[in-house]
């Protein structure tokens, strides 16, 4: 702190009404080190428990979205090294899947353990490469991530007791694809159920944040995991698609939008591949007027502006009782006025970059089309850095259902607010989408809770919360939201022989 | 003195409860497995697909929202209608299969017996299927099985009965409505199943029975976009390929078809046949003063 930033005495004047909501005071820089973490000036692909070369020997580059910075280059796979790597996984298979499972999971509790050891070195590199508060990698992401791998740690020696009949068996190579927004939380999903159950990977991090999933390659060298176990294949869109084509996986897994799930389901069709797909959402977060309010508005601004909005379970559309509406849109400009935009790396922000200028691109575009649809359109002020991909956090009012705001994912920092006037009215809209992820209700009444929760055509219900994560709780959604669930008992159904399956008739 | 002369039966289409004839005034003629002539069935077109969907669509909400006691006494009664029936039951599959009446008794004895099997499922599917979770803070949460929704499944081909009474049973016990399309050249035994379904107390919409030529209406019932879920077990050795791709296109959950029939003789392997149909709902609420 330097001498102009001195203190001032915030205390408020004998007499003076006490405003909680306005800052009163500057924040000081609090930047997280930037070298804990240390990246190497290239990556090469995670095959058979090694760091190679890809075989055409192309790359690409990943950067930092806050400030636009290269940090290092990535190697590219094409079909040839996803070959490799499946190979790998293939041949790694046998022995993995007849360990037993106690075996199968210690090294899982190894890699939880691993995580945690370096975990403030991984938030870094989660926000670097992301974008993303290093208060959400450090808090979130990362403990998270940790302890889905020590939950199903404890599942590999259990799974007759999962419901899954008496000797569940693995499925064989998994192929997993995963998004940007939680790079190695996405990870942690995909990685650690298909472990657990004896199954080997290849998994695909997204294209622009690539980082954190080689770094957990460097956690599997230091697990002595056995070489092919996991295997790590960078690259964009055709790196993914050479996976799902592959005549060797046995199953699929797909985290991102529903246009290329619904294209992975097609290609899918006729093969006996196994797929379990976590798509887009558009949920409704739904506000009575008997509602906690303060809570609430804290609850909507998690729901929607937690990870710039990049979550496919955001709280994009707020449905609010229309006697409360304006009470609501105040206290929660109020609110977002004091969000804190800007550097990524400092533990104070709360509103980090966009992840990608594709990404922004595509939000500015759908925010351009709220205000021709004829919405309100509202950000607080605050000033943009120069440099990498920003977004102010938007609300939009007036609202009406049928508008692209409405009804399209935008995966950013878009609120559309909507009223309801009757219960009935609220599930009615709330509903209607193709989508079906989550949804939220704020209410102090019990009863209308437990109520609301049965209609909602939702995989997860938030009630008087939003956006809570656990490796115990399935996750997954309803409808165009994808099916198959990701954590607690029921997530493991994705990666072992169907339990429904019966013998051929003679 | 003269033979009483018997009053044979149209063979009509099970749809919102009713049973109308096919809207395309088509039928298609259903022998005997030794070729005798048994009926003209109805052969449906794809506006009996789409008004059987409208129907199950509708009926769907209230039988999911009926509580699971009253699911179950609900089936239970259809099985108390498929004792009654035995006799027709056992000629139906006679005809139908080409065995001896001994072995046909088997079979709709297995289907009865399968259909209290499921109806003793409805209250118990969410207690096995459905549980707490220990998650690290201080919430409520609890995941449970929710129906699907519509489903559309292709009727076993051999098993007339007793394969059927498992597709349906199996997606309806937990609150789905079906559009199901009969096996194409044994279809005398599901349309008895459908009158003996209107003679319960099933609500009309929740079971739809279309016959007809499978190769017309799968891949209308595939593509629907109010259908939620698509059972292939019927299609068993076929390449059910592009009924797949077209079920992607509103993300349909798919059971896909088994490489030959299923034996359905022995009782299925577990919940996991019902709770395919179903979708798992996590709900979370904070604990606090």
């Amino acid at each position: 702190m330097t001498d102009d930033d001195a203190p001032t005495d915030v205390r408020p004047a004998a007499g003076a009404v006490t405003d909680l909501v306005t800052p009163t005071w500057e924040y000081a820089p609090a930047p997280e080190a930037r070298d804990l973490a240390t990246i190497r000036e290239h990556y090469g692909l995670f095959i058979d428990g090694d760091f190679v070369a890809p075989v055409e020997g192309g790359s690409f580059a990943t950067i930092n979205p806050a400030t636009e910075e290269h940090l290092a280059e990535i190697a590219l796979a094409t079909a040839s090294d996803v070959d490799r790597a499946v190979a790998a996984a293939r041949a790694a298979f046998p022995a993995w899947s007849a360990l037993p499972g106690a075996e199968r999971g210690k090294y899982l509790y190894r890699l939880a353990r691993l995580l945690q050891e370096r975990a403030r070195e991984f938030a870094v590199l989660g926000t670097l490469d992301n974008g993303k508060p290093i208060k959400e990698t450090r808090d979130v992401d990362v403990p998270t991530a940790a302890a889905h791998l020590f939950y199903h740690a404890g599942w590999a020696d259990k799974l007759a007791w999962a419901g899954l009949g008496p000797a569940p068996r693995p499925l064989g190579v998994a192929g997993q694809i995963i998004p940007w927004n939680f790079p190695l939380l996405m990870l942690a999903w995909k990685v650690a159920p298909a472990l657990a159950t004896g199954n080997t990977v290849v998994l695909k991090p997204a294209e622009t944040t690539p980082l954190t999933a080689l770094l957990f390659a460097e956690l599997c060298q230091q697990a002595e995991l056995p070489p092919g176990v996991v295997n790590i294949v960078t690259g964009a869109g055709e790196t993914g698609a050479a996976i799902v084509a592959h005549d060797d996986i046995d199953k699929i897994a797909f985290t991102g939008s529903t246009a290329v799930g619904r294209s992975i389901q097609r290609q899918l069709a006729g093969t006996r591949k196994r797929l379990t797909l976590e798509l887009g959402g558009k949920a409704a977060n739904i506000v009575f007027d008997d509602a906690p309010i303060d809570q609430a508005i804290e609850g909507i601004v998690d729901g929607i502006f937690f990870n710039q909005g990049h979550v496919c379970c955001a709280g994009s559309r707020l449905l609010v009782q229309e006697n409360v509406h304006d009470l609501v849109v105040d206290k929660l400009k109020a609110r977002l006025a004091t969000l804190r935009l800007g550097d990524p790396l400092d533990k104070n922000t709360d509103i980090g970059a966009i992840n990608s200028a594709a990404q922004l691109e595509r939000i500015t575009a759908l925010a351009e089309a709220g205000e021709a649809e004829g919405a309100e359109r509202w950000s607080p002020a605050c000033e943009l850095p120069s440099a990498g991909f920003w977004f102010r956090p938007t609300v939009f009012t007036g609202v009406s259902t049928s508008s692209r705001i409405a009804t399209e994912e935008i995966f950013g920092p878009v609120l559309s607010v909507l009223t309801f006037r009757t219960p009935d009215e609220a599930v009615a809209k709330a509903n209607n989408t193709p989508y079906g992820l989550s949804a939220g209700i704020w209410t102090e009444k019990g009863s209308r809770i437990l109520a609301m929760a049965d209609r909602l055509e939702a995989g997860v219900v938030w009630a008087n919360t939003f956006n809570r994560f656990d490796p115990a709780s399935p996750f997954g959604g309803y409808k165009e939201s994808g099916f198959g669930r990701e954590g607690g008992r029921q997530g493991l159904a994705a990666y072992v022989t169907d339990p429904a399956e019966r013998e051929a008739a003679r | 003195m003269t033979e009483r002369l018997e009053v044979r039966k149209t063979y009509k289409l099970y749809v919102g409860g009713a049973f109308p004839r096919s809207e395309s005034g088509r039928s298609y003629e259903v022998t005997a497995a030794d070729g005798r002539f048994l009926a003209n069935a109805a052969r449906a077109s794809r506006k009996d697909v789409r008004d059987a969907v409208r129907a199950a669509h509708a009926a769907q909400p209230r039988w999911a929202a009926a509580t699971a006691y009253n699911r179950g006494q609900v089936l239970y009664r259809v099985a108390e209608m498929l004792e009654g029936r035995r006799a027709q039951l056992i000629a139906d599959v006679a005809d139908a299969s080409g065995v001896d009446a001994e072995v046909a008794a088997t079979e709709v004895d297995a289907a009865t017996d399968r259909w209290v099997w499921y109806a003793g499922w409805t209250d118990k599917l969410a207690q096995v299927g459905g549980n707490a979770n220990p998650v690290a803070g201080p919430y409520f949460n609890l995941s449970v099985p929710e129906p699907t929704g519509v489903v559309a499944a292709v009727a076993p081909q051999r098993s007339s009965l007793l394969g059927l009474v498992d597709v349906v049973g199996s997606i309806i016990v937990s609150g789905n409505a079906l559009v199901v399309l009969a096996s194409e050249r044994r279809p005398v035994p599901a349309i008895t199943l459908a009158e003996i379904l209107a003679t319960s107390d099933v609500p009309g919409g929740v079971v739809n029975v279309l016959t007809g030529r499978g190769e017309e209406l799968a891949p209308v019932l595939a593509g629907h976009l109010d259908i939620d879920a698509l059972d292939l077990t019927g299609l068993a050795g076929t390449d059910t390929a592009e009924l797949e791709r077209l079920a992607a296109e509103n993300v349909k959950r798919v059971v896909r078809a088994p490489a030959s029939e299923p034996d359905f003789t022995p009782p299925p392997p577990g919940p996991q046949i019902m709770l395919r149909f179903t979708e798992t709902k996590t709900v979370w609420h904070p604990k606090g003063w």
